[in-house]
Order: structure tokens, then sequence, then C-alpha cells
């Protein structure tokens, strides 16, 4: 909301401000919860300029259309000024824009030579110094021969600057969205009195109600409906002052009555809508919900159609003629040649207005308010102002009585405040008096009291306000947050992570220590970029109202959010990507009623890796290195094909019987849908199970005093038994005494056909003793047989 | 036999000192110091010698051998320092040549606010919560005293999702339904922090993201006061901007708190920043979490996490921060 200085002290005693600079007054604004956000001037403000009186015209040698001209600009020398104005003579005063002077439109002024000749500054027509609604003849401004040489116009001229505050509203403040309601709050909180002065009409002796009549159709929607009708109006010229006030609060100069209207909302804040009568058949005017697909033409020569929750305004052929508390219709409107006007003002219910002009796009400074809830009982008194301003602005003759009809109004609340509660939130040490004087001057007057317990009547102007803790808002506001005491909290717990959140962050630093950089993708992916990764797309949930098609669902995994970042990075040559992220991918449950499926996830991936690189041997390394920090031991890896991944370099990872994610490399042909080169090593899984999994700190194992023995085994083993499997069959062979079983060599040739080689390197330790050759040599035979008993598997 | 002695060992003395190789000194050794050495052969003759006599030469023969041994052993390692020293000399690297940065990963900055800012807190006796990031009507509105038809609830500022009954679930636009959970699942007193995702149907720019991060506190417990709100915002400043900066509050509106405030943190320098929104727990929000407003009070406040992470890294364009360039994530 704009608030312009000079109309807001219409609403205090002269002189109340005086003493306050604009930005003290910006700084008790924000004080009160409405921000000021910005303290323009307005008006126009005219330095450098100053009076200058032609001295002598000559030609200019090289230009037919630019004359020299020499001024007396009250300095010890004359000015020689190029000019291409032709509407002066010798003698006449006009204004000059000195050197140095930034004139309304941007243009500076500077010394300058012309075709060769010197310019110092320049001799401006009205407009050009911002005047143009006191001179609009072309060329230059000739001025009152009386001023004085010398003198800066804005001084000889007496014109005066205003400022104009922009503050920032809260939507629980629908009172300050007008002058009146800022005036108020603020002659409150810096102790002077608010003035109101009542509208003064002098009533014809015809009657409003011979004109007009007025019905609601909708009571439910529609809280007062009224009008007042005026007759012999003359539309002529806005006055300067409520242009320039006008212009201040955004609003742009429409005609004299439209302009009246608009002032009158911005002052009380009450909307109202003026009416061409002789285009209101009988002067009726009703109100009813619109009809599903009606049409409306709007002010704006847009025609809207409109639903069965919108409230119109009707003539008497139930023809919808305007939009209520959004924008009036075109058939109606005001013109140069409107000589009888109804004026109407109304209380309409806010998120009917809300959900209408939300719905059509269309906010306008009437459906703003309305929204917000004005104030229930200003409807007459906004009634009575405009006709005030059209009987002094334009000689309009205002027929007597309002004409009215009312709707349903829930009464303002009357609220009970305790000031031990008000003092125990605020901290503060207000008796009940102080309290209510307080309150008083914004409206909340004691109807009651009860000891120190007293009832406030909410003002008709705060709908927002129902409760105690409303009233301790408003005391506190008056009081001063500033005031509010900080005292330390001294919570009886202590502060901590759970052992959860504690898993997380280790998780995350060991995923970092490998070498991994956290990224962001965006959540929101297409149903376009889960085919392309491969992925299924049942199970999607759909945003209903995305902004766009590419960011229309929610991922149901992190692939397709990597794999674009790292797309990217390869189209910016900035090398190999290795990002993890840490995020939830979501999906849908069937037949559950409760929320989707919400899985906290983690991937790693790294990109540059060619395919002899075996990017998912790598992927598989992480995954290791990951069990081993979190201490899980028992993830098991099954060889399968998965979506999205290279079909025969992926598999799943199982933990405690469930599938916990899949490890492996990207399928090459959804790297060239995402236009990623090379390989890219993948590594997904849920996390919680994991995080889960660690909930005490790991037993020490004591470490043998006693020397191992070591040996080597390579075992033939068909292609379809997995290394996992035949690792665990040597460890359970080895027993107690196995320390490790490590893979240390794969052959494949020919002559081992549809087999291969896998050769292990395998320490045995006791706790007790040195082992001898024979257990070694036992252990290594069981080893031997137990391979080829459950894996066919033959000693190389 | 006693000038046998001393001839043989200054002979062998000269040749351990003549020899200018380690090769050259193990032939020494052998010829002079071995079982053939004139020197050791003495030791045969010593039955000849007359009984007074054997004592002082047997003395003589061995401290001629000890000598010998210490002469050699300081020339063996004089020798093998030599050799060592030209070996490693052989072996110089110019160390500045290797410009290698081995890769270590790391979190993204909103990662690192979040976590400062927990560590914040719960060293200010704070725990954390979560909840989900798809949220019902309910979670994310009503119980928050947004009730139905409040613009917003529409779709303008929310992003609903296809899921349950038309408009009943959308992506939370807050991390305040945390608040809401916590307390039905929650006796007070509470004191937690619900750091978190959230969502708005923003269209992306500077200062703007549909995905963003907060941070809301929420205490409740008896006898919470406005000046608890002020006095842990105060503390949390200074604890995680540093001494010098302060904080205060100003009248603003949100319907979940009352009264509410907006609070700004100064500077050292003096300037103000917008920091965020407080206030006092409303009583329907209290009473949506099953708890009586007229026995506990509380306050929550909340803050967005990336715009405090920019603000520190000197972010000027919230977009980066979510365009996982590896040049701009491994500056942090």
């Amino acid at each position: 909301m704009k608030i312009v200085l000079s109309w807001l002290k219409e609403f205090l005693p002269q002189g109340a401000l005086d003493s306050f600079s604009n930005e003290e007054i910006g700084d008790v604004f924000t004080s009160l919860g409405m921000v000021t956000e910005s303290i323009d001037t307005v008006g126009v403000s005219l330095d450098g300029v100053v009076v200058a009186r032609v001295r002598e015209i000559t030609p200019h040698p090289k230009a037919d259309r630019i004359r020299l001209v020499s001024v007396d600009a009250g300095l010890d020398e004359p000015l020689q000024i190029c000019c291409g104005a032709q509407n002066f003579a010798e003698g006449d005063r006009v204004p000059l824009a000195t050197v140095g002077t930034t004139l309304p439109s941007g243009m500076e002024i500077a010394a300058r030579k012309m075709r060769g000749e010197d310019s110092f500054g320049m001799l401006c027509a009205a407009e050009e110094v911002g005047l143009g609604h006191l001179n609009d003849e072309d060329g230059l401004f000739i001025l009152d021969e009386e001023l004085t040489v010398g003198e800066p116009l804005q001084q000889a001229l007496n014109l005066s600057t205003d400022s104009v505050f922009d503050l920032d509203l809260e939507g629980n403040r629908p009172d300050a969205l007008s002058v009146a309601g800022v005036a108020r709050d603020l002659a409150a909180k810096i102790g002077v009195e608010f003035i109101q002065k009542k509208p003064i009409i002098a009533e014809s002796a015809r009657q409003a109600s011979e004109q007009a009549s007025v019905a609601i159709a909708a009571p439910q929607k529609c809280g007062a409906f009224a009008v007042r009708v005026l007759e012999n109006v003359t539309l002529g010229e806005t006055p300067q002052l409520m242009k320039d006030r006008l212009a201040a609060a955004g609003m742009r100069s429409i005609n004299v009555i439209v302009d009246i209207s608009n002032y009158v909302m911005l002052e009380l804040g009450q909307p109202n809508h003026a009416y061409d009568l002789d285009l209101v058949p009988q002067g009726s005017l009703g109100v009813r919900l619109a009809k599903d697909g009606e049409a409306l033409t709007t002010l704006d020569d847009i025609k809207r159609t409109l639903i069965a929750d919108d409230i119109v305004i009707t003539n008497a052929n139930d023809e919808a003629i305007g939009l209520a508390g959004v924008m009036g219709g075109a058939s109606t409107e005001i013109s140069q040649t409107s000589t009888r006007v109804v004026v109407e003002a109304a209380l309409w219910d806010q998120m009917t207005i809300a959900h209408t002009s939300r719905r059509l796009a269309l906010r306008s400074e009437a459906s703003t308010r309305f929204e917000r809830g004005i104030d229930s009982a200003g409807v007459e008194l906004a009634l009575d102002r405009f006709c005030e301003l059209a009987a002094e602005l334009c000689g309009a003759e205002i027929a007597q009585g309002v004409v009215s009809a009312t709707g349903e109004q829930s009464p303002a609340p009357v609220v009970s405040v305790r000031p031990a509660r008000v003092n125990a939130y605020l901290t503060s040490q207000l008796t009940s008096e102080e309290m209510q004087a307080m309150l008083a001057p914004i409206g909340f007057e004691t109807v009651n009291q009860d000891g120190d317990t007293f009832s406030v009547q909410v003002p008709t102007w705060r709908p927002d306000s129902s409760l105690e803790v409303d009233i301790i808002e408003e005391i506190g506001r008056h009081w001063g947050y500033d005031k509010v005491a900080k005292a330390t909290l001294t919570p009886a717990q202590s502060g901590g992570l759970t052992l959860r959140q504690k898993n997380r962050r280790r998780l995350r630093q060991t995923i970092q220590g490998l070498g991994f950089t956290e990224a962001m993708p965006m959540p929101f992916i297409s149903p376009e970029d889960l085919e392309a990764a491969g992925l299924p797309t049942d199970k999607i949930i759909s945003l209903e109202n995305p902004l766009v098609h590419a960011e229309s669902i929610l991922r149901t995994s992190l692939l397709p959010g990597l794999l674009k970042s790292i797309a990217y990075n390869q189209s910016h040559r900035n090398g190999v990507a290795q990002f993890y992220e840490l995020g939830k991918v979501f999906e849908a449950v069937n037949g559950s009623d409760d929320l989707p499926n919400e899985t906290l996830t983690a991937a790693l991936c790294c990109s540059g890796c060619s395919p002899g690189d075996n990017a998912a041997f790598k992927a598989v390394s992480w995954l290791h290195a990951l069990a081993d920090q979190l201490h899980v031991s028992s993830l098991q890896i099954v060889n399968e094909p998965i979506a999205g991944l290279h079909p025969t370099r992926s598999a799943k990872i199982v933990f405690r019987g469930k599938t916990l994610g899949q490890v492996g490399e990207v399928d090459p042909s959804v790297l060239e849908q995402y236009n990623v080169s090379d390989r890219v090593a993948w590594l997904q899984f849920d996390v919680e199970p994991l995080l889960a999994a660690l909930v005490k700190p790991p037993k020490q194992k004591t470490v043998s005093r006693f020397p191992s023995s070591d040996f080597d085994i390579a075992i033939v083993v068909p292609n379809t038994v997995d290394a996992q499997a035949v690792k665990a069959t040597i460890g359970k062979a080895c027993g107690e005494l196995a320390v490790s079983v490590t893979l240390f060599d794969t052959f494949r040739s020919d002559s081992l056909g549809d087999a291969r080689s896998l050769a292990y390197a395998i320490r045995l330790q006791a706790q007790d003793r040195t082992l001898t050759d024979d257990e070694a040599a036992t252990v290594r035979q069981n080893c031997i047989d137990a391979v080829a008993k459950k894996h066919n598997g033959t000693l190389r | 036999m006693i000038e046998e002695i001393k001839k043989y060992r200054e002979e062998a003395s000269a040749a351990i000192e003549a020899a200018s190789s380690l090769v050259e000194l193990e032939t020494a050794e052998r010829s002079h110091l071995g079982k053939a050495a004139p020197l050791q052969g003495l030791k045969k003759s010593f039955g000849s010698l007359p009984p007074e006599d054997r004592k002082t030469t047997g003395m003589a023969l061995k401290e001629a051998n000890v000598s010998l041994a210490a002469q050699l052993a300081n020339k063996k390692a004089d020798y093998e320092k030599a050799e060592r020293a030209k070996q490693l000399e052989s072996e110089r690297l110019d160390l500045t040549e290797n410009t290698e940065a081995l890769r270590v990963g790391r979190s993204h900055i909103i990662t690192q606010a979040m976590q400062e800012l927990e560590d914040t807190f719960v060293g200010m006796g704070f725990n954390v919560a979560e909840g989900p990031e798809v949220e019902t009507d309910w979670h994310n509105f009503d119980a928050l005293n947004i009730p139905v038809g409040h613009p917003a609830r529409d779709g303008f500022d929310s992003l609903f999702v296809d899921y349950g009954a038309p408009g009943s679930t959308l992506l939370r636009t807050h991390t305040s339904p945390v608040q809401i959970r916590t307390m039905l699942e929650q006796k007070p007193p509470i004191y937690v922090i619900t750091p978190g995702r959230v969502y708005r149907r923003d269209t992306a720019d500077a200062t703007h993201m549909p995905v963003f991060h907060q941070l809301e506190c929420l205490v409740i417990d008896k006898d919470i006061s406005m000046a608890h709100l002020a006095g842990t915002i105060e503390a949390f400043t200074t604890s995680y901007f540093g001494d010098g900066f302060t904080s205060r509050l100003r009248p603003n509106y949100f319907p979940f708190t009352e009264p509410s405030a907006e609070f700004d943190i100064q500077r050292p320098d003096g300037s103000w920043l917008e920091l965020g929104g407080c206030g006092m727990v409303h009583p329907n929000v209290l009473k949506a979490g099953g708890i009586d407003s007229e026995e506990w009070s509380g306050f929550a406040f909340g803050f967005g996490i990336d715009r405090l992470a920019s603000l520190k890294f000197g972010v000027t364009d919230l977009r980066e921060m979510f365009s996982n360039d590896s040049r701009f994530l491994a500056q942090f």
C-alpha cells in the first residue's frame, strides 16, 4: 500500500508529524508491522532548474533550426544556450536547466557544443521539467515576467513535493489498506488524536428510492449492498491534487467520477462502483450467484466466462452488469456524457472474491481489499464521502437517502482479556488500565470489566481478530516488540541427534571419503525421463498443477536426475563427475489411503569409465567400503538384469532377505538417451535399513598373537556359480580358523569351457596356538572337497 | 712375537686404510683378519712361548684384533654411508612436479549449512525431528490454522499430487507439518528443530526455487513467553553467526502463530537482514496437536536454509545451487 504523506496528515491534528523525519515515520510504521519498503518523493523536483531571462537571440552561423540565445541566469556573466524552440522573444522569462541538472526524463544536462557553438544548459518546455499540467504549449514554458531571475523554479512557482511510503502489509491488516486505517494506527502509536471527518452532504428533495432499487438474492455471499443516486453530474477535469495522489498510489486517472470512486477506496478502504444510471434500466440493481457459463464483459473490455461460485450484480433484466468485488461491467461504464450516477458500495464474502479473482487471474484494488476483509460497517461512510466529493467537483445533486439491502453478517466478537496472560506472553508489566488505553484508540473499546479482566468489542474493521491472543498481539504492537526481553531458555533435556541421524552422517562422511561430491538435482522429472532411463512408469505420482511438463512427476529413482547432472557436466567439459545424492524417491502405494511411499535413497555414480574399466566392479567396491564402514556384513549381491542398468553387468543388493538396492553399470542405451558419453558406474540403495542396522558399537575381537598359515587354491567352477557363493563355501569349510578368503585372480580360457578358474588366498589363524602344517593341509583339503561337492569345482 | 704382532697389525691397518671401495675393504678383511691371515696364524705358535710371556702376548694379539675390527667397521660404515648417499642422490625427485589432488568428496553447501545449524541447536538442547515431504492437507494446512478456502491452499502456491481424494495430498509447503506430527507423537515439553525440504509453485529465478529448505524451531513448555522466543533467536544468532550479531522482532502475520513477528538480524556493520518468521504458537495449532493451550504455551520460528547458505558462501543466484555444475560444487 502506497501512503501519501499529505493525505495521511488530513487524518491527524495539525502539525502532529512536524517533529518526525520521514525516516522516523517509516520506522514507526515498521514497528507496527507495516513494513516501510521505501520512501519516495513525488511531484516535481526541479533541482538545478532556474528562472532565466532572454537577453538576446542571434542566428546560429551553421544551423537554420537552432538559434543562439544569451540568457541572464542571475550570474555575473550571461550564458549562451543553443535552442531549437521558436516561441519566445527577448525579454521573456523561461526555465533554464543548468549544467549538471537531471531532468525528469533522466536526461543529464552537460556543457556541450552544437555545430561548433557552446551551449551551457537547456531552455525547457513545461513538459520537460515535469510541469506539463501547467502549460501544454509547444515550445518553451514562458514564465510570468514578475519572477525573479536566477531563482530556483521550484521556489519561484511555489511547487511542493510529497512523500510516499510504500508499506508491505500482512494479510491480517485489511484496515491498513486505506489512508485512514494507517493514520489510525499511527496516531495511536505516537499518542495523537485520529481525526475522521464526517462527510458533509446536502441532499436534494428528490428521493433516491424513487430512482433506484436494490435486492440481494445471495444473502450468504453479500452482507450489505447500498447505493446513492447523484444527478446533474458534470464531468470536468479531475483536480491535480487528486490525480497526483492517485498516481502516487499507482492508479491511473480515468475520469473525475471514476477517480473519485478510487480516491474514496484508497482513503477509506471501501471499494465502490459508479454506474451510469441511464444505462441501468429502472435503476434496479440486484445481487445473485452467477450461472455456469454466463458471460460478462468487464471494464477492461475482456469477456469473462463465469461459474456458479462467482457473484454478479444484475440489472432489471437479470443480466450481469458487474463482477461483484472484482471489476465492474463495460455496459454501464461512466462516460463524459453521463449525468446521472448511481454509486454502489457492498460487503462481499471474502473467500468468494478471492476465488473469483484468482480463477480469472484478475486482481484489482477492489478484490485485494474484499479478499482480506473490509470494514463491515463502512459502506455508508464511503457512499457519503463519494457524494461529498462529487458535489464539490462535479456539481452533483445528491438524492435523498441511501437505498440498501442487507444479507448475512456475522457480528464482530467481544473478546475477554486476562491482563496476567498478556503480561506472561509479552513479559510486560502493564496494568489492565494501561492495556485498555492502548486498545481504545485503535477501536478495541472496553465493553465489560470484571476485576482485572476486561472485555473488548472488536472493531468492525478488524475481522482478523477474535481470540485473546489476537488482542495480546495488538497490545504488543502498541507497547512495542522492541521492549520484549530476551530470556534464556532452559530446557530440562539435553539435545542430540538420534542414532539414526548420527548413522546418516556417518554414511555421508564415508561416501564423501570415497571421493563423491553431493549433487542436488530437482526431485521433479517427466514421465519421458523415466522411459529414457528404462524405468517403469507405473506407481508414479504426478503433480496436479506442475509448472512445466518437464517437472510434472515425482522421481521414483535418483538415476534420471544424476544422469542429467552428468550430461550437463560433460557438455561443459568439466571432467569426470563423481556424484552422490541422498534424497527421497516417491512411489504410489496401490489401494492405500495413507501417504505414498517415501524412501530415503542414496545413489553414487561415476562417469568417464571405459567398457574395459569394469565400471560395475568399481561400483561394487563402493558398496563393500560402505558396508565395512557401517559394520554391515550380510549384504548379498545377486547378479540379475536391473531396469536401466547394463543387463549383464548389474546386480541387486539383498540385505536381511529384502532388496536394498542395485549396483552395476548404467545401460549404455540409457546413457545414449541422456547424451552421456563413456560408461557410468552406479550404486543406489535404500538408506533406512542400513541406518537401523548399526545399533551398537562393534565389539573388539582379540587379534591373535600366533602366526598365521597362508595358502592359495585355484579352483575351476562353472560360470553359473557366482564367486560370492564359492567364497562362502570356502569360508565355511575353514570354520573358525578362517581370517580371510580373498579372490585374487580369475582366469578364463577356451580350454576351461563354460567355467573359469578362481584363485583364492586363504589365511588361517588360531587364537591359542600356532597351526601345524597338518592342520593347514586338512583345512585346505576340506575347502577343495566342499567346493567340489557344492559347486562341482575342481582343483586347477 | 710381540714384534710380529705389531708388524702384522700395521700391515693390516695400512691395507684397511688403503682400501678404496667396499669390495677392496672386504678383500683386506679376508687377507688380514681372515683365518688364513698371518696375524691369526701367530696363535698356533703360542705353545712355543715361555709361559711367562704368554699372557702379555695373548693380550697384545687380542688388542690388535679388536683395534683392527673397529677400524674395519668404521671404514665399512663410511663406505656404506657413501653408497647410500649415492643411491639416494640418484633417486632425487622434484616434488613440485606432482600437482594431482586426490579426489575427496564434499557435501552440498545446503547440507553443510543444515548440519551446522543442527549442531548449533543441538548445543542449545534441541532434538531434530523429521517428517514426510508429501503431506496431507490436514497436516500442512488445517492443523496450522489455515482453513479450507484460505488462498494459501489453492493451486497457485502449492504443488498438489494425484493421490488420495482430489486436493488432499500435496508437497509440503513448509516444515510446519512436522511440528504437528511431533506434538501428536510426543507430550510436552517439546524442544525440536525441523530441518527439511519444502516445495512451492514458484518459477525458478535468482531468489526463488520451487524446491528449497527450511528450518523451524518449536518449543512447547510451561510458561513460555515471547521473551524466550526473542532470547532463543538471539542465542541462535550469536551462536551461528558469531559475536557482534544481534536480533530484533517486529510485528508480522502468520496464521499459525499469534502474536506473530518477523525476525531480523543485525550484522556487526549495523545493517539488518530479514531472516524469518516467528511467533507464539496459535492456540488452534496447539489444539490440533492435542495440547491444552491453557496449560502449555510455546513458540516457533523458521527461516530458509538455502538463503542462509547463499549469504554465507556469497552465492548470488539460488539456481546455481541446483545446477550441479562440478565447478560450483567443488568450491565449498
